[in-house]
């Protein structure tokens, strides 16, 4: 199976809400061997000028890769999970994700280059919040929080 | 504590740290971001594709490294802008059971540009697994005050 080349510019919309919760903040820091309190300790994040606790600077990968699932999964694009080798991955925060925030991602398809039997795909999540009450698909009342970008290898056969 | 432009110079070392992973960090660092790609924790799946054996999230790595910018600058709100390639896995060995590490990654950082307009250090790590660099281009911005 080839990779579609006809993914490149391709964007998917908004999908769900994900809820930013405390415990997944903390739950995420532990992994990460992340121990600074304001990840854990609200009046530590409120003493640094946080509305509550702070996610760990890579946090948004969920979100991104929830993003990144529309595209892996959509039957056209061609790309095989179990071949998928994670090259580059960037995070650039507009603010900080904080608990409560309500995101979604917008997913654009930047980039798509065969290498050798395989292609490289370089994917972008928009992450915005939604202001409280607000629909997934009420664009005017979204704030920017995130942009990520990564570039994802799919191996060939034999590669 | 807050650190200022003023007092940085490029190179300036920012310090190290050595952090020892085992296969129920991978397990549980899954879980967390909701990635289960078998290749991070099923060891005949990981062969089976090719790889020498369970490998390392490089999510896992590049999350875990960047904690070290974290603490030196005091907030972890003040990393406004990470990024790196991955370049090698990092195979942790199945030490299920012992107290011993299935790797060891070696994180240590510095830095590498100061913007003075836009109150900015970016801080480059160097991150190194069983000699070698699995992280190329690990660099995060920081706002400083």
């Amino acid at each position: 199976m080839t990779i579609n080349p006809d993914l490149q510019g391709r964007s998917y919309p908004a999908a769900e809400v994900y809820d930013v919760g405390r415990e997944k903040i903390r739950e995420f820091a532990r992994a990460v061997k992340a121990t600074h309190p304001a990840h854990f300790d609200v009046d530590a994040a409120k003493a640094l000028g946080h509305s509550d606790l702070v996610a760990p600077p890579t946090f948004a990968i969920i979100v991104a890769q929830r993003a990144d699932a529309q595209l892996i999964e959509d039957p056209e694009s061609g790309i095989d999970f179990s071949r998928v080798v994670h090259a580059d991955q960037r995070f650039t925060h507009h603010r900080p994700i904080v608990a409560g925030d309500r995101l979604v991602a917008e997913l654009h398809v930047d980039g798509v280059r065969a290498m050798g039997g395989g292609a490289m795909i370089t994917t972008r999540s928009e992450i915005f919040a939604l202001a409280p009450g607000a629909a997934g698909d009420s664009a005017d009342v979204r704030e920017p929080v995130a942009t990520t970008t990564s570039s994802i290898l799919v191996r060939g056969e034999g590669q | 504590m807050s650190i200022t432009i003023a007092e940085l110079t490029v190179g300036q070392d920012i310090g190290s740290r050595s952090i020892a992973v085992t296969r129920t960090d991978l397990v549980k660092y899954a879980g967390a971001s909701g990635d289960f790609n078998p290749i991070h924790w099923n060891e005949a799946f990981a062969t089976g594709v090719g790889l020498p054996g369970v490998i390392a999230h490089g999510m896992f790595t590049m999350g875990a490294a960047v904690q070290l910018v974290t603490d030196w600058a005091g907030d972890p709100a003040a990393v406004v802008d990470f990024q790196t390639r991955f370049t090698k896995p990092v195979p942790v060995a199945d030490t299920t059971g012992t107290p011993e590490a299935g790797a060891v990654i070696e994180v240590s950082g510095a830095i590498g540009a100061l913007d003075a307009d836009a109150g900015t250090a970016r801080v480059d790590l160097t991150v190194v697994s069983a000699g070698q660099k699995v992280l190329v281009k690990a660099q995060a911005v920081v706002r400083l005050a």
